[in-house]
């Protein structure tokens, strides 16, 4: 066995996101766990209520939503423009601007900015950016600790954990699961919790300021997301609550921001929109508690030495195809996972992805493909209820967009016909023409003939069990519509 | 009354034609008793909604020409379910567009705006709320998300049950959450569907409802499949054949 390499931060769990077996399987170890479901049922439930409220006191509302798409929409046709303003801007203002194509070029830089700084640790700012391109994992690699100062972050980094929500990554744990990470982590990993540690929430908050705030205090470069980035100004924007934020974007010399290229919104104007739209679809706040901006580095104040990198990541792919491009106008505000009924029963792990719920099956099977059985059942994770795009502030059609993944799935599968494609061809024959459905009915009309005195149907073997092992199957009735149409109205129309 | 003379073709949906006959006759029922003249065009078939959210728009093609074929010819095409409906008016522009057929894409969009959910065409066309229908009993009403979210029917359904004399209507707790049928999501994620059907049921049971009534058959067959099998003794019927129901007619 070799020596085994010291990690500084806790270890994530074993395996990959790719390697995770499709959707259905997932859902079904997660559909198990009854504390999770309750804990989600909770979470999701007081969320939901908080943003009816909030948004119900915007007469406006509809609009905001229009105008955020409208803006988003203009933003990703002339993407290019922007950005090359964006760097512009950002040059001008003493930042220094980075390109990515993927998450292997954007981890690359973050590694050599903090080693040019002879650190080997860094504070963050919660970042879908890093969470998507495994930063905190490549920065291990390189012998330097990550440490996330958002309270949730930190209970999933201490909890070996894998985030389960945009905006909450730790919502599948309850208190005392938090209490107990709490106890046996903080101690190897910096200021120790309290012995007499409760599960009071703001015990545990406190417990969490206390461990955080040397790590706050000695960090020379701290790493962030950020919400959006103005080309006009080169304005970089974090929405927080926890104020964590604004310690990492102000005390630390160095400060590299690792920002998606949709992230860019053409003027300071535009905040105006989405600074409504964001907290409201988000928390259910009317404001966020912290909202910070700068604009590359303000002499004597702040961080002198100022990175943006700019990760494509897959991007230009999803801008690429006209159905599939609405998911660069996501904001991650949450409110489609809150809303989703498969969400609220299953969690965000089982998506397989750190973007979960609507948005992520909409968004991860673009970024990354559908080549890995979980990237192709994605689209599939979905009723088409058509509650997420209710509440999306963006208006981005995500019942119509896992549609048109789901033709992409099903079109790729064409070359391996399987008992899907089989049942679909045998379907849409019987469907095709008017003569063939009559066919069909005179045999299901048999079918139901044939069990006199039945209703339904229990428990039935395979391909019908999916069905039956739970519901209880109608007996087609003898006559069908047609057929009591014929009979007593005679072939009139 | 309006309705007098206005021939109106029914679109049955193929699940009604072969599961649930007894949906497009209450509709022929009603109908018939406002006065209307309702015509059967044998040419059609499906929405193809089966085959377009499985992620197969190539076999959804031949359903929206029978579509077309069938209704061309009528002013008001109605059909008992929102999902259905839904199906026509947000899709088939869609499939047409897919099959690069510009003259049925032109077709589609004439049959499309004609096409109505039973209690759109009650309530809009007809301008009827109360049917002269009959229930006594207790009902509770799940809004199945198409009929809410794609087909738009807004409060059509409660306007009308609540004018069915002798009707205990009782509210549904969480009522615009969906039920977990999803056409082939039910078969594709059999667990979450059942999970999410069995709190459906749960909240049915809760209203102590005899009736649990909605305007599509589909999510009603997943709902009453789960409560048939748990012996919850709680009927489903659809809202057409509720409104079918008259004093004078016996259950």
């Amino acid at each position: 066995m070799t020596t085994e390499h010291v990690r500084r931060t806790p270890a994530p769990p074993e395996g990959t996101y790719l390697g995770m077996p499709k959707f259905a399987t997932n859902a079904k170890v997660q559909l198990g766990d009854n504390q999770l479901r309750k804990n989600l049922r909770n979470a999701t439930g007081t969320i939901r209520a908080k943003r009816v409220a909030r948004v119900a006191e915007v007469p406006e509302w509809e609009e905001l939503r229009l105008a955020g798409e409208a803006i988003k929409n203009r933003t990703l046709r002339h993407l290019d423009a922007y950005l090359v303003q964006l760097e512009e801007s950002l040059t001008r203002a003493g930042a220094k601007v980075h390109w990515a194509r993927d998450a292997a070029e954007a981890n690359a830089i973050v590694v050599s900015l903090v080693k040019a700084k002879g650190v080997d640790e860094v504070v963050k700012v919660k970042s879908m950016a890093t969470q998507e391109i495994e930063l905190n994992e490549a920065l291990e690699e390189a012998g330097i600790a990550a440490w996330e100062t958002d309270l949730a972050e930190l209970i999933v980094q201490l909890g070996h954990d894998r985030p389960s929500h945009i905006l909450v990554p730790a919502i599948h744990r309850n208190r005392s699961e938090v209490r107990e990470i709490f106890l046996r982590e903080m101690k190897l990993y910096g200021t120790p919790a309290p012995d007499n540690l409760t599960d009071d929430p703001t015990v545990l908050a406190a417990a969490a300021r206390t461990h955080l705030r040397e790590k706050f205090l000695r960090a020379k470069v701290a790493v962030s997301g950020a919400n959006f980035a103005v080309a006009e100004t080169g304005t970089l924007v974090v929405v927080e609550s926890e104020g964590n934020g604004r310690m990492c974007l102000t005390l630390p010399e160095t400060l590299i921001s690792v920002v998606g290229i949709e992230k860019v919104v053409p003027t300071l104007a535009d905040l105006e929109v989405f600074m409504r739209l964001l907290p409201r679809s988000s928390t259910g706040e009317r404001m966020n508690p912290y909202t910070s901006m700068w604009t590359g580095a303000t002499p004597g104040d702040g961080p002198q030495d100022v990175h943006v990198v700019l990760i494509d990541n897959g991007r230009t792919r999803v801008l690429a195809d006209p159905e599939g491009r609405p998911a660069l106008r996501c904001i991650p505000c949450s409110a489609c996972l809150n809303i989703c009924p498969v969400y609220e029963r299953v969690g965000g792990h089982a998506y397989g992805s750190v973007y979960p719920g609507p948005i992520g099956a909409v968004l991860t099977p673009q970024l990354r493909g559908t080549s890995s059985e979980i990237d192709k059942s994605l689209p599939f994770a979905s009723t088409l209820c058509g509650a997420c795009f209710e509440v999306c502030p963006v208006r981005i059609p995500i019942p119509d967009m896992l549609v048109h993944l789901r033709h992409q799935v099903a079109d790729k599968k064409r070359h391996h016909p399987g008992v899907e494609q089989t049942a679909i061809a045998a379907a849409g024959w019987v469907l095709a023409d008017r003569s063939h459905f009559e066919l069909a009915q005179r045999a299901a009309a048999l079918a139901g003939r044939l069990l006199p005195g039945r209703s339904h149907l229990g428990p039935l073997p395979w391909p019908a069990s999916p069905w039956t092992d739970a519901r209880d199957l109608p007996v087609p009735p003898s006559e069908s519509f047609r057929a009591w149409w014929q009979r007593t109205r005679g072939e009139t129309a | 009354m309006r309705a007098e003379g206005l021939t109106v073709a029914l679109f049955a949906t193929c699940i009604n034609d072969v599961m649930f006959p007894g949906t497009p006759k209450a509709v022929v029922t009603v109908l018939e008793r406002l006065g209307c003249r309702v015509e059967f065009p044998l040419e059609q078939t499906c929405c193809g909604q089966m085959f377009t959210n499985t992620g197969y728009f190539d076999a959804a093609v031949p359903d929206v020409r029978n579509y077309v074929k069938a209704f061309s010819g009528y002013d008001y095409i109605v059909g008992p379910s929102g999902s259905c409906v839904g199906a026509v008016r947000h899709q088939h522009p869609m499939l047409a567009a897919h099959a690069g057929d510009e003259a049925l894409a032109a077709e589609v969009d004439k049959v499309v705006a004609r096409t109505y959910d039973f209690t759109e065409l009650l309530v809009d066309v007809l301008g009827v709320t109360d049917v002269g229908a009959y229930f006594p009993h207790r009902v509770t009403y799940h809004p199945t998300c198409h009929s809410v979210r794609v087909a738009k029917v807004g409060d059509r359904p409660y306007q009308l049950l609540s004018k069915v004399k002798g009707i205990d209507l009782v509210p549904l707790p969480d009522a615009d959450q969906c039920c977990g049928f999803g056409g082939t999501f039910s078969v594709k994620n059999p667990d979450v569907s059942v999970a999410m059907g069995a709190d459906k049921a749960h909240h049915v049971l809760e209203t102590g409802a005899e009736y649990l009534v909605t305007g599509d058959n589909a999510c009603l067959m997943h709902i009453g499949g789960l409560m048939h099998r748990q012996r919850a003794g709680v009927r489903t019927i659809h809202l057409a054949e509720l409104l079918a129901h008259t004093e004078g007619g016996a259950r």
